[in-house]
């Protein structure tokens, strides 16, 4: 049998990929369970042993997206036949759909805030990573770590000042208000990644491009952003799970108009008894964008495209 | 094509000087090298003169107009990097005619520039291709590509070959001095390497210490040094130097030591104190009938010659004599040097002692 440095052997891969699909396996397991479990009756739900096995229904998502009154036999006589599928599911439960629920609102918010703090982030922050990687900036390493040190506690410690502040500044329940503050929690992560990205890039390509004939912005813009592209994507990523993650201080500093889908998701259970299909379908649906989104920047994480331009 | 002038300019980052006041003349057309060791402010320099630094003080003069405080893109010159710096999301084609975008040429126009450089370049087949495959060779070219397009003013070239392996340089540099004699271009060129310099340069500037050592014709440096740095920094083996304590008079055409009275240029210049010998190892013959004595301690054999490192009373020296010498280590033999050669250095300054040899080639800078 040969032996190689570079090419490990076969029984070596079965096992490392062994590792690997379990791995997944472990990880996938719970969320596969929350999109079956959007698929379930509240019965199959909540039965045990839990059921594997179903018949898969959509009431968990019309819960999920309607508010409904219970209705006596004479109301549900007087509504007259069901109008729509939807309505149909809602009759079957002796239940009237009185109007859509708040959940697509909650949900748009959490794009807004979610999205709109990762932009605002990945445009501060690029701009302070490139000064900081090319400038001379006066005490430098003094304020990395000053920005790097409002890391080092948990948010939510300074969740009453914030509180405060934002009481004061009417920026309580208002997106700008939530879109500021996750720029805030999120931007010294992003300064530091993307210092290290920018670092990476040699500076003789701005360089090259000063000398071409272009500004500082322009080869800033035309040299620098292209080839920093991989590195803000993975930024943008880690910044956007945060935001759209977020919990604690949406509870605390949204109510009505500003309020993201992770606070809104537990109330749903309080509203009709304990309602776990539609719990379950709100979570598989707030799963999406963030998957859509890193998805779609995956070539950008997995492209080395520096690759061989300038000898090392 | 353009004179450059440089005069008094100094650059300090913090409190590190790195240039300190040089003042030197770049004429149109010549192919300029900046010499020195690294850290000795010759990137620097260069890099004053592209607009990639600024300098703290004195004037840059291209065509006769001050740029000193110009930025790089109002300068109309073009810059060849160490590491290439190729943008590396663009194909050959676009790296080469991007200069020609940025000052807004139609891009049929630039087309057909950039295909006549791919031209002169032999670089045609590979227009489409992107620069991260190319071998270096290639890439050079490529980045030289980038440069002349524009038909710039100068050429500023940062040790353009460093990243090439040794055969190869070779090569590049008779196709880099080649094509600078078709083209006719002002090009300032950086390197470390003082075989390089002497090969491509019409004239060399020599820097230590932010310092300009030296400033003149390759043949001109090599034979009569103005410091003993530049004496030592070219030359492989460098200048042998015989220390000793002592004096020479000015007008004399004798100097003694080690008991021996050595013929040297006439001097122009008298001192007194430690003072060094210098003469390069060609210019040494083993001579057992010559009163200056020294004991073989090593021999390197080259082919046609080679180099016998000997031990005098005045320090080690190094001696390039023909292969067909019979020269066994543990001799004791005589040293005979070529007495038209020698220079002499003040020890403690290091600078050049005056004589009508060189006279007329000391430039301090």
């Amino acid at each position: 049998m040969s032996f190689s440095v570079t090419e490990p052997n076969k029984s070596t891969k079965w096992f490392a990929g062994l590792l690997v699909v379990t791995y997944a396996v472990v990880t996938i397991i719970p969320l596969l369970w929350i999109i079956a479990t959007g698929f379930k009756s509240p019965a199959d739900s909540i039965s045990y042993p839990p059921v594997v096995v179903f018949e898969p229904t959509l009431e968990g998502y019309v819960n999920l997206f309607t508010d409904r009154t219970r209705a006596t036999d004479d109301m549900l006589e007087a509504a007259g036949p069901p109008q729509t599928w939807y309505d149909e599911i809602a009759r079957k439960r002796g239940t009237i759909i009185s109007g859509p629920s708040r959940y697509g609102e909650r949900f748009l918010n959490s794009v807004i805030i979610g999205f709109g703090s990762t932009f605002l982030c990945m445009v501060l922050g690029t701009a302070a990573a490139y000064a900081f990687s090319r400038f001379r900036v006066p005490l430098k390493d003094d304020l990395l770590f000053f920005i790097l040190s409002t890391r080092m506690m948990p948010p939510i410690a300074v969740a009453i000042p914030i509180f405060l502040m934002f009481r004061n500044l009417g920026l309580n329940d208002t997106h700008l208000g939530m879109i500021l503050l996750y720029t805030a929690v999120n931007l010294s992560l992003s300064v530091w990644l993307l210092k290290g990205f920018i670092d990476e890039i040699p500076i003789e390509y701005e360089e090259a491009a000063l000398i071409d004939g272009y500004t500082r912005f322009q080869a800033f813009y035309k040299v620098v952003l292209p080839q920093a592209a991989t590195g803000i994507a993975s930024t943008a990523i880690f910044c956007l799970i945060f935001a759209w993650n977020e919990y604690a201080f949406a509870v605390l500093l949204t109510s009505g108009t500003a309020q993201t889908a992770p606070p809104f998701i537990p109330n749903i259970i309080g509203v009709n008894g304990k309602d776990w299909p539609a719990v379950a379908a709100g979570a598989t649906i707030f799963l999406v964008p963030v998957m859509v989104f890193t998805v779609l920047l995956r070539k950008h994480l997995l492209r080395g495209i520096t690759f061989g331009a300038v000898r090392k | 094509m353009a004179q450059i002038r440089i005069e008094n300019v100094r650059k300090d980052f913090g409190a590190f000087n790195a240039v300190k006041s040089s003042t030197f003349t770049i004429e149109d057309g010549e192919f300029f090298m900046l010499l020195g060791p690294s850290g000795c402010g010759k990137t620097t320099t260069l890099r004053m003169m592209a607009g990639l630094e600024l300098p703290t003080s004195g004037e840059i003069f291209i065509d006769g107009e001050e740029v000193g405080m110009k930025p790089a893109s109002q300068r109309d010159i073009a810059f060849v990097f160490q590491m290439f710096a190729l943008y590396p999301h663009l194909n050959v084609g676009k790296n080469i005619s991007y200069p020609l975008i940025s000052q807004g040429m139609p891009k049929a126009q630039a087309t057909k520039k950039v295909h006549e450089i791919a031209e002169i370049l032999g670089i045609t087949d590979i227009l489409k291709k992107p620069v991260g495959g190319l071998s270096g060779g290639d890439r050079q070219r490529v980045a030289l590509g980038r440069a002349i397009v524009r038909d710039p003013k100068a050429f500023f070239m940062d040790e353009p070959l460093g990243a090439l392996d040794a055969e190869f340089r070779e090569h590049m540099s008779e196709e880099l001095r080649a094509l600078h004699d078709r083209m006719n271009a002002t090009t300032v060129y950086v390197t470390h390497d003082q075989l390089e310099a002497m090969q491509m340069g019409d004239k060399i500037v020599v820097m230590n210490h932010g310092v300009v050592e030296q400033f003149g014709v390759p043949q001109d440096i090599y034979d009569w040094p103005a410091t003993k740095f530049v004496a030592q920094f070219i030359g492989s083996p460098p200048m042998n130097f015989l220390e000793f304590r002592g004096m020479v008079g000015n007008g004399e055409s004798k100097v003694r030591f080690g008991d021996v009275a050595f013929e040297i240029p006439r001097m122009l210049d008298g001192a007194n104190g430690d003072l060094t010998f210098g003469v390069r190892p060609e210019h040494i013959k083993l001579d057992d009938a010559a009163p200056y004595r020294g004991e073989v301690a090593a021999v390197e054999y080259l082919g046609t010659t080679q180099i016998i490192t000997m031990k005098t009373s005045n320090g080690t020296i190094k001696a390039r004599v023909p292969s067909s010498d019979v020269v066994k280590v543990g001799e004791r033999t005589g040293l005979h040097f070529d007495a038209r050669t020698i220079s002499m250095f003040n020890a403690d300054t290091g600078q050049a002692l005056k004589s009508e040899a060189n006279e007329g080639v000391l430039t301090y800078g």
